[in-house]
């Protein structure tokens, strides 16, 4: 089924970002694997929202012939992610900004090394 | 401006409120520090009134409802459509309660910051994120919609994490701030995954409809996984506890005592999705069970854990998670009972115990946080060692501690007593063991205060240091006020706060009504 | 960077950022809006950030400066949501249906775009432009200084 690649395609970009956030130490890839998974959810929502055929749900110069709505993707699920993504900029900006800093304390992205914390 | 008016739209305001100062603090930080100061805290007191006008109202019997952009706030579903589309605000008794303990804590911390954060730098950000962390639990205490939710959680993580990390000069401030994002991003896309399962089946992000329309698939089933999953990790219970000892210990003390409140507005999540999605036709006792396993894990692994530490931050952080499983417990042995019909009122005596814990170990857990804030403020030291005798100079700090140490452990005239007692009782119903386990947990941390308070007050006088000024004392004065005010009326506060909030919790028929019914 | 890329970041610059002035401004009639439009924005001032460096580009905007054009662009988004309660009935209600000012209604179904429609919405979009614009060119601005190395 074609239609339903793209949620075989959300599984295994699931899986690969919690294993590079799990199994990897630098925390650069952390911030890799994170922003992966994230795509996989917008990817996830976005898909939620397509119909076969659709054009998108914007009435400037909306060619004739398309149904009012049917013709139509659903515009919440793009709506939530447009808000998602911005949201994951801003957590990955502060993310990376978190890393410089780690890496000018401790000499290390490594996450094995960074744990002064750790009694 | 009459009240009316006022009250009609106070849920829009208080959420209003301080994000419009939160984006006014950089322009007001440039006329002077007085004025950056007396705005903040103009700002957090209103908002108190607010909360408190509000919630005199709620308690009252009338939840409120608003929606956002509508020709009259009150029609929750356009004339044109069947289902509610704009974002709408649910004021029940339980949102309206978590509301105020959040606005309590940020004014206490708010007065408290004034001299704390004294010669740090960055001091207009510093109060732009403490009223954005506002912004967001007060955002998730009063939504009524998932997605709303969902936001309201992102703008709460990105505000800890950068105060969290405040004092950024020190690695572990920024190790600490690090581990938080890592596992708040991860729960917050959970979060986000099950919004989009549930979206999926049913079209709807409300809540209210949710819970009318929801099925109880499979898909549904995974959705709560996910969401109870996320919300358990962002409320610090075991077994993914392990950021909470690190965060608190390193932010400033201000922050740990609203990252306190933070995490709970997480655990009303938990419990919101638990009860009012959800409701009780899911099979309860399930989920009871599971509230109650993570509930006494977080109570045992928290506190054997505290016992050790040496720091005296990360020890009253591991009481933090002990004091979250009783929460859990609470809640957990209501969600059991009440799906045996024959316990019915010892369920909701079990959950007014454990809601009633919720506000109790904001307040003396916030307490906790300002002393020890105030010691590290005197002796730029958080190891318990290289304390001591400070009880002959910090005298009224030293009473606010003990006030908050015999809270914490449940003795009688403060407010811990009244609340723990409703959980052991309750507890008592499910099985004995629950209740001798939660009252051992409760000795051992009395006996884990006792060890803090001899080594930091008692003992000959080492330090010469003077008391901490003014401000700080204030803020603490704050929160001491509620747990004396708690512990000598508990029978009051239960009845007429904490018990429409637990039946506004269990009863999610009304809650629903509220949205779509009316 | 060599002169070459200095001279052409200069020249298409107020083309970006025109650009990005009409994906802000079209925001209610064809794809994107604010963040996008201040994605693109913002982006310009990346460029410049890499052409001439950093500590170039900071002598023209500072952080300071680029927060409180942030800071306003999130308080014209409250404002206007707070008018709406104050003037109108709820928070964010669209108060300008029917004003001279983005007023228009524009027809049902397919139309070739009337920019001066949408209510509230361009302006918020241009309030969401403006925060996006300052917020995400201090990050990257800051990071830049961070990273030391220039040139």
């Amino acid at each position: 089924m074609i239609y339903s690649i793209p949620f075989y395609t959300v599984i295994i970009l699931i899986l690969v970002g919690m294993y590079a956030m799990i199994f990897r130490r630098n925390l650069i890839k952390m911030a890799i694997g994170l922003t992966i998974v994230e795509s996989a959810v917008n990817l996830f929502l976005v898909t939620l929202g397509y119909r076969e055929g659709g054009v998108a749900p914007i009435y400037t110069n909306l060619p004739s012939g398309i149904k009012i709505p049917e013709g139509m993707v659903l515009p919440v699920p793009q709506a939530l992610t447009l808000t998602s993504i911005v949201i994951g900029v801003a957590i990955l900006a502060l993310m990376l900004s978190l890393s410089i800093m780690i890496y000018r304390h401790y000499g290390t992205l490594d996450s094995k090394k960074v744990r002064r914390l750790k009694e | 401006m009459n009240t009316d008016w006022l009250l009609q739209h106070s849920p829009a305001l208080i959420i209003a409120l301080p994000l419009l100062a939160a984006f006014l603090m950089p322009v007001v930080d440039r006329i002077s520090r007085k004025a950056r100061n007396v705005f903040a805290i103009i700002v957090l007191i209103v908002e108190e009134i607010l909360v408190l006008f509000l919630a005199y109202d709620v308690f009252g019997g009338n939840p409120h409802i608003y929606t956002m952009g509508a020709a009259n706030p009150l029609t929750t579903v356009p004339a044109q459509a069947a289902v509610p589309i704009r974002i709408v605000l649910e004021v029940d008794a339980m949102g309206i309660f978590m509301a105020m303990i959040s606005a309590t804590v940020c004014l206490a911390a708010g007065i408290y910051s004034l001299a704390f954060i004294e010669e740090e730098k960055g001091k207009g950000k510093y109060y732009t994120l403490l009223l954005l962390i506002l912004v967001g639990m007060l955002g998730m205490e009063l939504t009524g919609d998932m997605f709303n939710l969902f936001v309201f959680l992102e703008v709460l993580t990105i505000a800890c994490t950068a105060l969290i990390a405040y004092r950024s000069n020190t690695g572990d401030a920024v190790e600490g701030a690090f581990k938080f994002l890592i596992i708040s991003s991860i729960a917050a896309l959970f979060v986000l995954f099950a919004i989009a399962l549930l979206y999926a089946q049913y079209d709807l992000l409300n809540m209210a409809a949710l819970a009318s329309a929801i099925q109880y698939s499979n898909l549904d089933k995974i959705a709560l996984v996910l969401l109870v999953a996320a919300f358990a990790m962002k409320c610090g219970s075991v077994p993914m506890h392990f950021w909470t000892p690190d965060a608190y210990s390193v932010a400033p003390a201000s922050i740990t005592a609203i990252l306190v409140a933070a995490s709970q507005a997480s655990l009303y999540a938990l419990f919101r999705v638990c009860f009012s999605l959800y409701g009780v036709t899911l099979n309860l006792s399930t989920i009871g069970g599971a509230l109650i396993i993570f509930g006494l894990l977080s109570m045992f692994v928290g506190v054997t854990m505290a016992l050790p530490q040496k720091d005296i931050k990360r020890l009253m952080a591991y009481h933090a998670i002990s004091q979250t499983g009783y929460m859990l417990l609470g809640v957990g042995v209501g969600l059991y009972l009440l799906a045996k019909p024959e316990f019915s009122t010892y369920g909701i005596k079990a959950m007014e115990g454990g809601i009633f814990h919720i506000i109790n170990h904001a307040m003396y857990k916030g307490l906790l946080f300002l002393t020890s804030g105030a010691i590290f403020y005197r002796l730029k030291t958080r190891n318990l060692n290289e304390m001591g005798g400070l009880g002959h100079s910090m005298k009224w700090t030293a009473i606010f501690f003990i006030i908050g140490a015999l809270a914490i452990a449940g003795i009688p005239p403060f407010n811990g007593f009244a609340s723990k007692l409703l959980i052991y009782e309750a507890a008592y119903k499910v099985s004995p063991i629950l209740s001798i386990i939660a009252m051992l947990v409760s000795i051992l941390t009395l006996a884990s205060f006792v060890k803090v308070f001899h080594s930091a007050f008692m003992g000959p006088k080492i330090y010469d240091v003077e008391e901490v000024p003014k401000s700080m004392l204030a803020g603490m004065a704050v929160l001491t006020f509620v747990i004396i005010l708690f512990g000598l009326f508990p029978g009051w506060v239960v009845g007429n706060i904490v018990h429409p909030a637990a039946q506004a919790l269990a009863d999610q028929a009304a809650y629903i009504q509220a949205v779509i019914g009316g | 960077m060599t002169p070459v890329v200095r001279t052409i970041a200069a020249l298409i610059f107020p083309f970006i950022i025109i650009f990005s002035f009409y994906v802000i401004m079209h925001g209610h009639l064809t794809p994107g809006g604010g963040f996008q439009g201040g994605a693109i924005g913002a982006s310009a001032i990346v460029m410049l950030i890499v052409a001439y460096g950093a500590r170039n580009v900071k002598k023209k905007a500072k952080e300071e400066s680029l927060s409180i054009f942030e800071s306003i662009g999130g308080l014209v988004f409250v404002i206007v949501g707070i008018i709406g309660f104050v003037a109108a009935s709820s928070f964010l209600y669209n108060f300008l249906v029917g004003e001279p000012l983005f007023g228009t209604i524009p027809p049902f179904g397919s139309n070739p775009g009337i920019l001066n429609s949408g209510g509230i919405l361009p302006i918020l979009n241009i309030a969401v432009g403006m925060k996006v614009i300052g917020g995400l060119a201090s990050v990257v601005l800051v990071m830049a200084l961070a990273g030391g190395d220039e040139e």
